[in-house]
């Protein structure tokens, strides 16, 4: 194993490290945001919504996210969508995940008794303050374990901006085994700082979900 | 620069070229995934201690580094070590590796929840340790674990298009070529995303078959 070289070219992995977290944090926030709306529209009265949500889900979940990344990025010009790579793997990713994220929310609302809403109708408050201050302050507790599986596969999801040359952890990984020829050397230091990145993540999903569970 | 899918049908013969080949890479990695899938469980549960914690480390660094990654690692890695496999046969290992980590935990997870009982009863019945699990333990285990291995099956035919990048001319890279032509990428990306949803949904229906198959025979 050639420690010379990792020595010589890990500050490089660790400033595309960071634009790997990033790259999560806004495509986690992202995702979020989309996977709230698919799901309300999924739990929807309204027909319309209901399919737009399903369609929605199945589409994005049913289709290559590397694909997706690729319709947006270099055929996004063609119906005057002009991203960076930075930014059309953002939304890509974040459109992505929040399909996935969309059944996790829907599943942890569906999960809470029934009774509980009933209740909260016969108590008076109106079907938006019941799903508000009764439903979802319960599955926000139920929906924190899934949503980390979700955010895990999102962290290692981030790898494929590197098709679209956006600096980050595999695409300098990449780059380097093409200059180097040392695969093993630089796939362990993208493979550590990745593990290093999703451990840490994986700790602070479990204090959190801790955390909700104490009443 | 517009749409227009009426250059779509023009190239349709390498687009399905690339969708055999998409179906070929995914039924390939899926039987290595299932067989290996089963040989770490029965490694990680059973195996001597010299073997098993060495491929619990290999599974961990599986599980927590993107599959593009390990592509990559696999492709090149087996070149510097002097074997040139065709990028066909080096994406299916990849592939089938990554997917088997995965039906490892879920195997394991089933025969642990095969209940002791059975286990004890064939040997009881005379079958040795390595017999009982072969004809009981595991055939009950596998039949549990198919829904979800099912699952992985349909993630695995998403993360199929990966292989593009280490040059299989599967789907994705049909379509890209294709693009290198005509300069529409919109319309050949939109293809081939159709083109893998009908595969997917597919999938889903022979997996409902089969859960439904084997539900019965419970």
């Amino acid at each position: 194993m050639d420690t010379e070289l990792m020595l010589k070219v890990y500050p490089f992995f660790l400033q595309a490290a960071g634009l790997t977290i990033v790259l999560s944090v806004l495509t986690a926030l992202l995702g979020l945001v989309c996977g709230a709306l698919g799901a309300a529209a999924r739990l929807s009265r309204f027909v319309i919504l209901r399919f737009l949500g399903a369609a929605y889900v199945s589409v994005f979940r049913g289709t290559p996210a590397l694909i997706q990344l690729f319709i947006l990025y270099f055929g996004g010009p063609q119906i005057g969508i002009q991203l960076d790579a930075f930014q059309a793997g953002v939304i890509g990713l974040g459109v992505n995940a929040g399909a996935y994220m969309a059944e996790t929310i829907r599943g942890a609302i569906i999960a809470v008794d029934r009774g509980q809403t009933e209740a909260a109708r016969t108590l008076g408050l109106s079907r938006w303050q019941a799903m508000a201050r009764v439903v979802l302050p319960q599955a926000a507790r139920l929906m924190v374990r899934p949503l980390g599986v979700n955010l895990n596969m999102l962290i290692k999801a981030t790898a494929l901006v590197a098709a679209i040359s956006v600096v980050e952890l595999t695409y300098t990984a990449q780059r380097y085994i093409g200059s180097t020829y040392k695969p093993f050397e630089m796939f362990l230091l993208a493979g550590v700082l990745y593990m290093a990145i999703i451990y840490v993540t994986g700790r602070g999903v479990a204090w959190l979900d801790r955390r909700v569970r104490i009443h | 620069m517009g749409l227009d899918f009426s250059i779509v049908p023009k190239y349709l013969d390498i687009l399905l070229l690339g969708v055999a080949w998409t179906v070929g890479i995914t039924l390939a990695a899926a039987l290595l995934s299932f067989v290996g899938g089963i040989l770490f469980a029965l490694v990680a549960l059973y195996g001597p201690w010299l073997l098993r914690q060495p491929f619990r480390l290999v599974s961990w660094v599986f599980m927590g580094t993107p599959l593009l990654l390990q592509l990559f690692l696999i492709y090149f890695g087996l070149v510097q070590i002097g074997i040139d496999l065709p990028a066909f046969v080096a994406g299916s290992i990849g592939l089938g590796l990554h997917f088997a980590v995965y039906n490892s935990e879920l195997i394991q997870a089933a025969i642990l929840a095969v209940d002791r009982g059975q286990m004890e009863a064939a040997r009881t019945l005379g079958l040795s340790r390595g017999q009982a699990l072969r004809k009981v333990v595991v055939p009950q285990a596998v039949r549990a674990v198919i829904p979800p291995i099912g699952n992985n099956m349909i993630a695995l035919l998403k993360d199929s298009a990966l292989v593009s990048v280490i040059g299989v001319s599967e789907l994705t890279l049909s379509a890209q070529r294709v693009i290198g032509k005509t300069y529409r990428p919109f319309e050949f990306y939109l293809a081939a995303a159709a083109f893998y949803y009908v595969i997917n949904l597919c999938m889903e229906w022979v997996q409902r078959k089969i859960e439904r198959r084997i539900s019965v025979s419970r």
